[in-house]
């Protein structure tokens, strides 16, 4: 577990690593139309993180949300490289092949977040799959399903928070992925059950930061702050 | 950048201003915020879409909201219609589907439309709308004449069924933006979105499974790879020209962070959305 000082040094040094690296596209600066780098070294500022609470400040704003969907993908890209480099036993060479094809979507969607981000984004989180099994089949596939069904409610949920269109845009387009995975994974544990938790209008469920961290903790032993993400 | 002295301007002309901000949440809080995070030349775009939350854009009121309602339940419409002629069909034996597990995939993601198809009616009307109505017989399944059999042959209905959910996941998501003034429509019409993208991802597997229409040396997975229909047959790309592209944002995914991802596996972690006239043209042949 990090301390609340050595949570701001790994800020700063994140942050100072990245705005060195003038290579990396900067997305904020992309979207608002800008090619030159401008960022702040925001998340390497100390009145960021609340002295209350502590932990890695997800942020505020679009940049809080997209770290928050950065949190995310880094769990399931760590999960499924997890997943392949040590295979359950009697896994199928179709079950290979589509896992793999899950791994490789989600690392692509961390280092998206994280290149997008840039000086913005959190470090890489200490996580903790100690609870999964990942020699059984049933373990790793309870697993997969419950991540693929959690991102697609942590992003449904987070869509209204973002103010920007364009961001709103990039979301959709990883969610519905996101949701390709689910109905995949559920079919390989019941076939049929690709879309077997709707509301009464069989439309899927959306979650808070909150709801969604209250699951997902169980996964993350660094501190998260998503105290000052927005609300509504 | 002086925001502050550019709300003080719209303040002399609309004393309310600070009210309609607050009436939009945190939008000041976040704003105030945005300013120590983001890159200065994003400054304007912020601004610009607080005022789109506290004011409306054009294409946030209402009329459009209901447009774009009225949009997605047409295309739920023609999906649910597909899928009650498709089952009805198999229960009177002239569309082969296997009874069991994929007789009942059918009749679930049917009753799935259907349920999306009186959501949208209800919302519509919620927001003093009117929806629009749509019968059996609003619609041509085989496309004028492009799928003559769509209801006597399993593999072409799937096919059919394919391009109709992977159509549909490409519409909502390219309304989504039309939709972000107002929260629980948005969030409503993502919760859907997510559903179209569970259903392709199924009719991907059971296409995958019949083989039927399937190029030669194509191997239909439940995410789209590239521009790649998995289905032979030209009348349907439309619905995946766009698909393909490798970059998002301005960052290349191809090996992003020095990881082995390729230009498939770029293409497949993001869905592209398609414009409503896009959207239009690829279902037209479907109206009757």
């Amino acid at each position: 577990m990090l301390t609340k000082n050595s949570t701001d040094r790994e800020l700063v040094a994140e942050a100072e690593a990245n705005f060195k690296n003038v290579s990396r596209r900067n997305f904020l600066g992309y979207i608002g139309g800008a090619s030159a780098l401008l960022l702040t070294a925001a998340a390497c500022k100390k009145d960021d993180v609340p002295s209350m609470g502590g932990g890695v400040d997800l942020g505020s704003g679009d940049p809080g949300v997209l770290n928050y969907a950065y949190a995310l993908e880094q769990i399931e890209a760590a999960f499924y490289t997890k997943v392949f480099e040590s295979p359950y036993s009697g896994i199928t060479t179709s079950e290979s092949a589509l896992l793999g094809d899950i791994r490789d979507h989600e690392v692509a969607h961390r280092e998206f977040f994280k290149a997008a981000l840039a000086a913005a984004a959190i470090p890489t989180l200490e996580l903790d799959f100690s609870s999964i099994n990942f020699g059984n089949r049933d373990s790793v596939l309870g697993a997969a399903k419950a991540f693929e069904d959690l991102g697609v409610s942590a992003y449904n949920g987070a869509g209204k928070l973002l103010v920007s269109a364009d961001y709103l845009l990039l979301a959709g387009k990883i969610v519905s992925v996101e949701a390709r995975h689910a109905a995949y994974i559920r079919d390989l544990i019941a076939n049929g059950t690709f879309a077997n938790d709707l509301d009464s209008n069989a439309l899927d469920i959306s979650r808070t930061p909150s709801e969604v961290f209250a699951i997902a903790g169980t996964y993350v032993k660094t501190k998260l702050n998503i105290s000052n993400l927005p609300t509504s | 950048m002086k925001i502050e002295n550019i709300i003080k301007e719209i303040e002399r002309v609309d004393p309310e201003i600070y009210a309609r901000l607050d009436g939009r949440r945190n939008a000041m809080k976040s704003f105030a915020k945005f300013s120590g995070k983001l890159a200065l030349a994003s400054l304007p775009l912020a601004f610009g879409s607080m005022l789109n939350k506290a004011y409306g854009s054009p294409t946030g009121t209402t009329d459009a909201i209901t447009d774009v309602l009225n949009f997605a339940l047409t295309l739920e419409y023609l999906e649910a219609e597909f899928y009650k002629a498709g089952y009805s069909a198999a229960v009177a034996g002239t569309l082969a589907i296997p009874a069991g597990a994929q007789l009942n995939a059918i009749q679930t993601i049917r009753n799935h439309e259907l349920a999306h198809v009186n959501f949208l009616k209800s919302a519509i009307t919620s927001l003093n709308g009117t929806p629009v109505v749509k019968t059996a017989a609003s619609f041509d399944f085989t496309a004028k004449g492009n799928f003559p059999t769509v209801f006597s042959n399993y593999g072409l209905f799937l096919a059919v069924a394919q391009t109709l959910e992977d159509t549909g996941v490409r519409a909502y998501k390219g309304q989504a933006g039309n939709l972000i003034s107002n929260n629980d429509v948005l969030t409503a019409a993502l919760n859907i979105h997510s559903v179209e993208g569970r259903h392709a991802s199924h009719i991907r597997q059971l296409r995958k499974a019949n083989g039927s229409l399937v190029p030669a040396g194509v191997n239909v997975k439940p995410w789209i790879t590239l521009n790649q229909s998995g289905i032979g047959s030209a009348a349907v790309q439309a619905s995946y020209n766009g698909e393909e592209i490798t970059s998002q944002a301005g960052v290349n995914i191809v090996n992003i962070g020095g990881f082995n991802i390729s230009a498939s596996a770029a293409s497949e972690a993001f869905d592209e959305p398609l414009t409503a006239n896009q959207v239009l043209a690829i279902v037209t042949p479907f109206f009757a």
